[in-house]
Formats: C-alpha cells, structure tokens, sequence
C-alpha cells in the first residue's frame, strides 16, 4: 500500500478520488490502476472499515467463498463452498490492497464533497484535494433505515438497528419484536430465540429461496442460469428492482435453508408487518399468508426457470431431481397485537440499510433524497457510484459484481478525463 | 408543472372512470424480473378483460411525475332514515387535481335484519365491506390477468367475516366490535395454469385498497356540529 499523504494547507490535484476502501473501491483503485489513472482510496479507517467494525458477530457473506472473487483476486482457500464471516472478508480486502497496490489513504474521512472549477474538492481530515473525477464507493449499507412507526413506541422498549446489533447478550431479557424479513431480520432472529428470548418477527414482502437446490449452492444457480447478470435497463420496473429486500439465505457451516417454516417450527412467532402502535400495542398487518403466498410462488418461478434453463441445456443429469418446497405455513390465525412493554420489552429494526451520502454537496439527490445516476454514472460529470444494490445489475451491490461495473465504469471516467484534459496541465488550478 | 399536466389532461377521463373502480389497479408494472428470461408459455394478443391497461400504465406514468395530483379524496354524505335505517349517497370525489363526478350518484340503504327487530331495508354496514372488498379485489385480479394477457372467463368470490357480536352488545369487553377474521374464496376460470391464477389473486391483494383498509390500522377521525 502506498502511503500517500495530502497536504496540510495546500490543495493536492489528482485525476481521481476513490471514497471507501471496501470491496467495490478496491476493484475500482485495480481497474483505475490498470489504465494508468492517477488516483487515490480515501478510507475513513482501515481497508474494510464496515466488514471490520459495522457488522454483527456471527455475520456471514450470503454467496459461498468460490463466488467471492474481486478483479485479479479469488479465494484460493480449503472450503470454496463455506461462506465468510466478516473478519475473514476483511482479511482477504487486505490482502487484496496490497496485492494491488492500491494508493490507499486509510484514517481520512471525507468531509465534503463540492463542485468546483474542473471538478470537485474533496474536504478530509487530513487536508483537502481536488479531483477531476470522484467514485462514491462508500457502501450501499451504511446506515441502517428505520420506518417511522420508532417514534411512537413507548420510551421502555429499547430499539437497536441491525447496524447496532452485535449478539443477543446485548439485549435485555424479555420478548424481542424483530421487525423485517430478509437475510438480517431472519438470521438475527433465529440468533436472539436461540439465546431463549420469545422472538416475534414481523414480516412483509420478502424474497424466500433454499440454501441448496438440486446439490447446488442457490447462488450457483443465480449465477449460471444468467439471473445476477441480468441488466437494470432490461427490467419492466427498474426502480422496483432495485428495493427488493435482501433473499432469506444465512451462510452457515450446514448450508441449511433459513426460512420462515423453519423459523415457526423452533419457536419464532410469525406476524404481519408491523403497521402501528395503539393504546401501548403493536399493531400487525393481517396480510401475513398473502406475503407468504406471494414469496411461496415466486420462489416457484425461480426454480421452474432453473429447471427449464438445466433441461433446455440437456445437463438435467448432472443435478438432483427437481424439488419443490413446502408452502409457508404460517399455523394458526396470525396475531395482530402485541403489548409493548409486556410481550416485547426490545425491537430489533431490520428493516435495511441505505447509503450515507451526507457529505456529497452536489445537487445529484432527487426529491426522496435519492441519488440520481445513470447505472452509476451520477448526474454530475467526473461523479460515479458503485456498489448500490442492482446499480447496472443484479449483482452490483455483490462483492462478485464489482468487477464488471468497475469495468464499464472506469472506461466511463477514463473517456471523462480524457475529454476534459486541460490543453496545459496547471499546477495552481486549485488556487 | 406545464408538462404532466399536460400529459394527464390527455387521458384523465379514462383514467378517472378506471380509477374510480378501485386503487388496486394503479400499480401494474410490478411484473415478476424473471419474465425477460422466461416469458410466460401462454403469452396472447387478444386478451380482452375489459381493463384498459395502457390507460392505467398512462396514468401511473404521469402521477410519478405529478405526485400531487395523485392525491385522491373519496366522499360519501349520509342520512339517517328511522331506526337502524340510514341512506348513504356517493357523488363525487377529487382526483387529478380536481373535482370530479361519478357518471351518476348512486344511493345505499342500510339497515340491521329482522332477527335484531329491525326492518332490514338494506345490508348491514358489516355486509358492505365484503362488498368493497370482493369488488376491489376482482378489480385487481381483471387487472393484473390483462396485463398479464391472461384471458379471464368467470371470477367468482365467496366471503364471509366472522364476528361475535357480544362485543357490540357489550357483553364482553374482551371481544372486538369488528370482524374476529373474513375468508374469502375465489373460484377462476382462466386460460393460466394453477400457479398463475394463484399468482394473480396474491397481487391483486398486494395492491388491493381495501385488502389494505382491512389488514391495516386506519386513523378515524370523527366530528360533529350541532345545527
């Protein structure tokens, strides 16, 4: 790593700042790198300051290790089809940063970011720069998205973000109303019912899939049948595409299937999406078995697309038989209140993540506070985004998806300098 | 502003007379991603379930770029009659940025049944959620059959809602007023496999209003003056 320092008082020039030195950031530092584009990682902390510090204990990656590769780097470890826990990921970062060399600037966090003459100045603890271009890579997951039903629940109920989570001896004890129904809401409660807390999991639309179908790893099958490469401007509904919750999968040493039945069947109590709070009670949704039914059938049509992309191939003998899995039973009438304070003494939000882009002051966000780009070319020239979940495609927000995007990115950004190139170079341009 | 105004001015009669059926139908674009790479088998181009799916795609279209003139308030005025008798009159509503009318006004009678001694000159309130929720619902489901290009050939809804009316009477304060649940069962003829039409009934509730005002908590906010 090549310890590159800004100055302290006077302004630094470069062609290109990388913000994040995750995965995503990585990939751009190596594919920046491979055209000779001058360019430094700005990182708040270490390489993989999320992975290391932003994640609960028992966290692992949703896609199995043979899939976790980044441009010129894979694992090469004993167990390609396990799944790596976060310090593990943050092991291989590292040894991806050095094995690129990446100009990794690691304690300096970005202040600002602001338009200025020929590109941007970027305000850091450790002086500012000025860049041509800018790469937003600072992660699609760094602030936890909490709905605004929190306020109203009574100041005795303590409430914790999946971000905050660590492991259940952290909770108080008593009943804990996990709200959302992804990988996280899934995996945390079946962690807090396992530490013998009663867990009751509000659940909404949610993506259900097995760990496992016909032998292989379900990512094995995302992948192969072309489902993660599919592109955002193919999609009837990008914008939907893009706000689909993370699929109910954990990565454990089993490779057992996380899901709602399964969760039933150790003691988890199912309900609806948390909708209110009343005369000191939780309110759910009475939609539960339609979510369920929902999921039930798309979870279907994905493995009749499997099944017909095997049988079309003519490789139908290479997989076990086709399976079909039970429909979610959800037993009896679901509940649709829960005394707080009482029943539920902790809420665990999992309700997802978004991006912190706060100190982006550039005027790129739509009305909802989105960022507006064009499959991560922001709408401000020399300004892109990585890593947003379906940013170009399915994989995009997948440390598997990177090197593709950072592909077409950077060949965005290199035509963008090129393009823009002062006829003379000049030194005081930041003066 | 000049330009989705515009856009909406174009097609607002068809949108209004359709939306007027039931919010169900404004979000159809939500299709399964998996259809580019595996389109349904039973794909038709002469689907005809009497829903105007461009209109509908139109309008949601336009109101995502006019989110103000999405903003709908739906109005009934009623009238005590005698007893448990009253008459409600539904006219018009505001939508589009506008006031609008129905084709024409139409009148509801409620009443309570005879076994509660009264003189049954309509459904009761009760019975006229089911209405809302089987016409919502089957709304949805012509909806998202078109454009899905399932042909539909009957739609048949069953409801029934459960209550313990010792709750209304008083009797106990551990029973609810309302329904204790409402089961509703369809029965479809269609050109579509089991799988589909059971995929179509799921996101006809996925975007049903009613389904909604039935499942989920509503703020009831209730006034009154003396005149």
């Amino acid at each position: 790593m090549i310890a590159t320092r800004a100055p302290r008082r006077s302004v630094a020039s470069i062609d290109a700042i990388v913000v994040g030195g995750g995965p995503f950031g990585l990939a751009m530092s190596q594919a920046l790198s491979a055209r000779a584009l001058e360019h430094v990682v700005l990182e708040r902390g270490e390489v993989g300051h999320a992975w290391r510090t932003e994640r609960w204990d028992s966290l692992r990656l949703l896609t199995p290790n043979w899939m976790t590769r980044l441009p010129g780097h894979a694992y090469d470890g004993a167990d390609p089809h396990g799944y790596m826990s976060a310090a593990e990921l943050a092991r291989f970062l590292s040894a991806y940063a050095a094995k690129i060399a990446a100009p990794v600037l690691t304690g300096t966090a970005v202040w600002h970011v602001t338009p200025q003459a020929g590109g941007y100045r970027v305000a850091t603890n450790r002086g500012d720069w000025h860049a041509r271009a800018v790469v937003l890579a600072s992660g699609a997951f760094s602030q936890p998205v909490v709905p605004r039903v929190a306020d109203a629940l009574p100041a005795d109920v303590e409430q914790l973000t999946a971000h905050a989570y660590r492991q259940p001896a952290q909770l108080r004890d008593g009943g804990v109303l996990v709200v959302g129904a992804s990988a996280t809401g899934l995996q945390l409660a079946q962690e807090i019912h396992a530490s013998g807390r009663q867990v009751t999991l509000a659940v909404g639309e949610h993506v259900r899939m097995p760990r496992i179908y016909r032998g292989r790893d379900i990512q094995w099958w995302l992948l192969a049948a072309g489902v993660l490469d599919q592109r955002i401007e193919d999609l009837d509904d990008p914008e939907r595409a893009r706000r689909v919750p993370s699929p109910q999968l954990a990565g454990t040493p089993e490779r057992a299937t996380l899901d709602l039945n399964t969760l039933r069947q150790q003691g988890v109590t199912l309900v609806g999406r948390l909708m209110g709070v009343r005369d000191g009670k939780a309110q759910f949704s009475g939609s539960l078995r339609n979510v369920c039914a929902l999921a039930d059938l798309k979870m279907s049509r994905l493995l009749d697309l499997f099944d017909d992309w095997a049988h079309q191939r003519g490789i139908d003998d290479e997989f076990e038989p086709p399976q079909r899995f039970a429909a979610t039973e959800i037993g009896g009438p679901p509940k649709l209140g829960s005394a707080l304070g009482h029943d539920i003494r902790t809420v665990v939000w999992a309700t997802g993540f978004r991006p912190d882009h706060s100190w982006l002051d550039v005027p790129v966000f739509d009305r909802h506070g989105q960022l507006m780009h064009d499959r991560g070319v922001v709408r401000a020239p020399g300004l892109y985004v990585l890593g947003l979940p379906f940013l170009r495609r399915r994989k995009s927000s997948f440390i598997h998806g990177a090197e593709d995007d950072v592909h077409e990115l950077a060949a965005h950004l290199a035509a963008h300098l090129d393009r823009t190139r002062p006829a003379q170079v000049n030194l005081s341009v930041a003066a | 502003m000049a330009g989705p105004r515009g856009a909406l001015r174009l097609s607002s009669r068809v949108e209004c007379r359709l939306l007027t059926g039931c919010g169900a139908t404004l979000r159809l674009t939500s299709l399964n991603p998996m259809r580019k790479v595996f389109p349904m088998s039973n794909l038709q181009k002469s689907v005809q379930n009497g829903v105007n799916v461009e209109a509908l795609l139109g309008a949601r279209a336009a109101l995502t770029q006019a989110p103000e003139a999405a903003q709908f308030k739906w109005r009934a005025t009623s009238e005590w009659l005698n007893g448990t008798h009253s008459r409600t009159t539904i006219a018009g509503f505001h939508g589009l940025g506008a006031e609008q009318k129905h084709r024409q006004s139409y009148q509801y009678d409620t009443d309570h049944p005879e076994i509660f001694a009264s003189e049954d000159n309509g459904p009761t309130p009760v019975e006229y959620m089911l209405v809302g929720l089987a016409g919502c619902l089957s709304a949805g489901i012509a909806a998202v059959a078109q454009n899905r290009n399932i042909q539909l050939r009957t739609v048949k809804a069953t409801l029934e809602g459960g209550m313990d009316i010792q709750g209304i009477l008083g009797i106990d304060e551990k029973v609810r007023n309302g329904f204790d649940g409402i089961k509703v069962h369809y029965e479809i003829d269609a050109d579509a496999t089991p799988e589909q039409i059971a995929a179509l009934v799921a996101q006809s509730q996925k975007r049903s209003a009613v389904f909604d005002i039935l499942t989920n908590p509503t703020d009831v906010h209730v006034t009154v003056s003396k005149v």
